[in-house]
């Protein structure tokens, strides 16, 4: 049987607007296993990003609750879930993900400095990862030097850097011309192959649906669909 | 990395970080310089009027000060003279015999402060023998007398004239003696130079029936600024038959004056760093709001919120010590200039100054603490605009955040 990483029950977000209740999210239940590849997809205001906020313990439920390898982070408050996300959790965000002042070594460095990590595994750590996302030579450029797409595989060298139980992106390749989401998704994929890395994406692109592994969709809040990419493609499987 | 990250977030906006960095500097270099010579006026006032006569500290029987009469006068015995030179602040000090008496002149008669004093010393500390306009200055030995100019004209009388001291002497006796007048002084203050006559303590001993006996001991110190713990020192090794009194309780209307010229320094210093904290206040908000999107990213990675207002309290600090320290650099050179090379006043100005027997200048005060006070006084009101990005970060919604 595989390894839950990330389990939600009957998650449920309420905003109260001008005291109009807007239901985000309408008791979502997921079950994501170590090493998978997910897309959550859905037109814009379906709870996408709502949903990954909860999951990354970004956001607090109304209802419901989320267990990270079986914590259940909903219990978790200020610090102690700040701690929890940065040992558990990686991020990449759409855009602005990187500290602009720092160099790319130095804002992969900077999560293992949060970490306090010595000195010098932090060094080693962040080499191979610059290997990993195939920036070894891109390593003293800061963020404003760096193309879209290299900046994004940062910001997945970054989430790396933790060693996080598993990475939440929040439409990484919005703002991506083809090519360099195409890289991306690449590298992202080969990562997920060669390090069992889980993976969870919230996403408009059809790039990134396609290639998949299991594809989430929401509508108004909830779940309405949950399958693999195959059968969503009419029968091609563009991972194969 | 923190630092590095600090430092750099300076500089993301060259501009405006330089500009800020500028008004701090130029309000911490001019208030430098505005107190510096106001303390360097209040210091020339000071070395002025107590250098005139008092001296900065002095010495009386206790209760002296209070009634000024002669049987108020102790003796200058060994003991005491010991216990004074060991004071490491005292170089010297000038004994003097300070009476009211009577001088008279052919047939005129004015009420004088008669002092007695030693002739050496005196010129030591009030640089009496400077003052002399016609004649000569005495000499320890001598039974002669210097007389202010306006009592002189009171009295019609001239250099090389027999002056009548007449009067009470100590524990009620009778005092009466005949000096030569060998010199006319020109005392600054109206008050004295219509009043006194210095005679040789030995002489004013003598016609005042108290051998070895005076009401004052004027001392002369190494630094002045160092009066209270001296004070305080004399206080514990003499016993309670002396007061020791410093310039500020002898002269409490300077020190007052002084006090309260210092406090319209503090209120025009409060309004223009008001100005410059609104400024800088402005900076601290334009850098965080503009960069809400980033601290929700760093919150969401694992930085905490706490640190995370630390390095915005940091950025608010270094750019403050940044002004500051140029503000202190740029202001000391200029200083010790001033301090140096003092504005000098002319004409008018400058003869009103001489009339009462200022130096006309306003020189600088190199003093530390001008420097110290100020730079705490800037980095005490960043602490304060500082505490708006911890706020800010304390309320902020990380996922809002990232929205924005």
């Amino acid at each position: 049987m595989k390894q839950a990483v990330i389990d939600a029950h009957n998650l449920s977000k309420i905003y109260d607007e001008d005291s109009i209740p807007v239901v985000a999210l309408d008791h979502a239940q997921l079950h994501l296993n170590r090493g998978e590849f997910t897309a959550i997809k859905g037109p814009s205001g379906s709870g996408k990003t709502t949903l990954l906020n909860m999951i990354g313990g970004l956001d607090h439920p109304s209802s419901g609750y989320v267990e990270i390898n079986g914590t259940n982070i909903t219990k978790l408050h200020g610090n102690a879930l700040i701690d929890f996300r940065l040992n558990n959790i990686g991020f990449v965000f759409q855009s602005y993900n990187l500290i602009p002042v720092l160099t790319a070594k130095e804002n992969i460095e900077f999560i293992m400095l949060l970490q306090k990590i010595p000195a010098k595994q932090r060094e080693m750590r962040v080499l191979e990862l610059l290997k990993q996302v195939g920036l070894e030579n891109k390593g003293d450029k800061r963020p404003g030097e760096l193309s879209g797409g290299q900046q994004q595989r940062i910001a997945v060298a970054r989430a790396l850097a933790s060693k996080p139980q598993f990475i939440l992106a929040d439409e990484p390749t919005a703002n991506l011309d083809s090519v360099s989401a195409t890289n991306l998704l690449d590298m992202m994929l080969k990562l997920n192959e060669e390090e069992n890395m889980t993976f969870v994406f919230s996403t408009h692109d059809q790039r990134v649906i396609s290639r998949a592994r299991r594809v989430i969709t929401l509508e108004d809040g909830k779940i309405v669909e949950d399958t693999a990419p195959a059968k969503i493609t009419n029968g091609i499987n563009l991972l194969e | 990395m923190i630092l590095k990250l600090i430092w750099r977030n300076l500089w993301r906006n060259h501009r405006r970080t330089l500009i800020t960095t500028a008004s701090i500097t130029f309000a911490v270099m001019f208030c430098i310089l505005m107190q510096s010579f106001q303390k360097g006026a209040f210091d020339n006032l000071i070395k002025n009027v107590v250098g005139y006569y008092s001296g900065y500290v002095q010495i009386h029987k206790s209760g002296y000060w209070n009634e000024r009469v002669l049987d108020n006068c102790f003796e200058l015995n060994d003991t005491l003279i010991h216990k004074i030179k060991q004071q490491k602040n005292v170089l010297d000090f000038v004994p003097r015999l300070e009476t009211f008496t009577l001088a008279s002149f052919n047939n005129t008669t004015k009420a004088c402060m008669l002092i007695g004093t030693d002739p050496i010393k005196e010129k030591q500390l009030t640089h009496l023998n400077e003052k002399i306009i016609e004649g000569t200055y005495f000499t320890i030995d001598d039974e002669s007398v210097l007389i202010a100019e306006g009592l002189a004209k009171r009295l019609n009388a001239k250099l090389n004239d027999t002056l009548v001291l007449f009067g009470q002497a100590y524990q009620g006796t009778l005092a009466a003696g005949k000096y030569k007048i060998i010199g006319l002084l020109h005392l600054a203050s109206p008050e004295m130079n219509n009043s006194f006559v210095y005679l040789p303590l030995k002489a004013s001993q003598v016609l005042l029936n108290s051998e070895n006996r005076i009401t004052t001991l004027a001392l002369i110190l190494d630094n002045p600024l160092e009066k209270i713990p001296l004070v305080s020192s004399l206080r514990t090794q003499l016993s309670s038959e002396y007061e020791i009194m410093d310039w500020e309780e002898m002269m409490p209307e300077i020190s007052n004056h002084i006090k309260a010229d210092g406090a319209s320094f503090y209120i025009f210093s409060a309004v223009l760093y008001l100005i410059i904290g609104f400024g800088f206040f402005g900076t601290v908000l334009m850098m965080t709001a503009e960069r809400k999107r980033e601290f929700g990213m760093l919150i969401s990675i694992g930085l905490k919120k706490i640190n995370l207002g630390l390095i915005l309290l940091g950025e608010t600090l270094l750019i403050t010590a940044l002004g500051v320290a140029s503000g202190i650099l740029l202001s000391i050179p200029l200083v010790v200039y001033l301090n140096r090379n003092p504005i000098q006043f002319t004409g008018e100005m400058a003869k009103a100054y001489e009339k009462f027997g200022f130096e006309p200048v306003i020189p600088t005060a190199i003093d530390s603490t001008v420097f110290i006070s100020q730079a705490g006084f800037v980095l005490i009101l960043t602490l304060f605009i500082g505490l708006y990005p911890i706020w800010h970060i304390h309320k902020l919604d990380a996922v809002k955040a990232l929205r924005n």
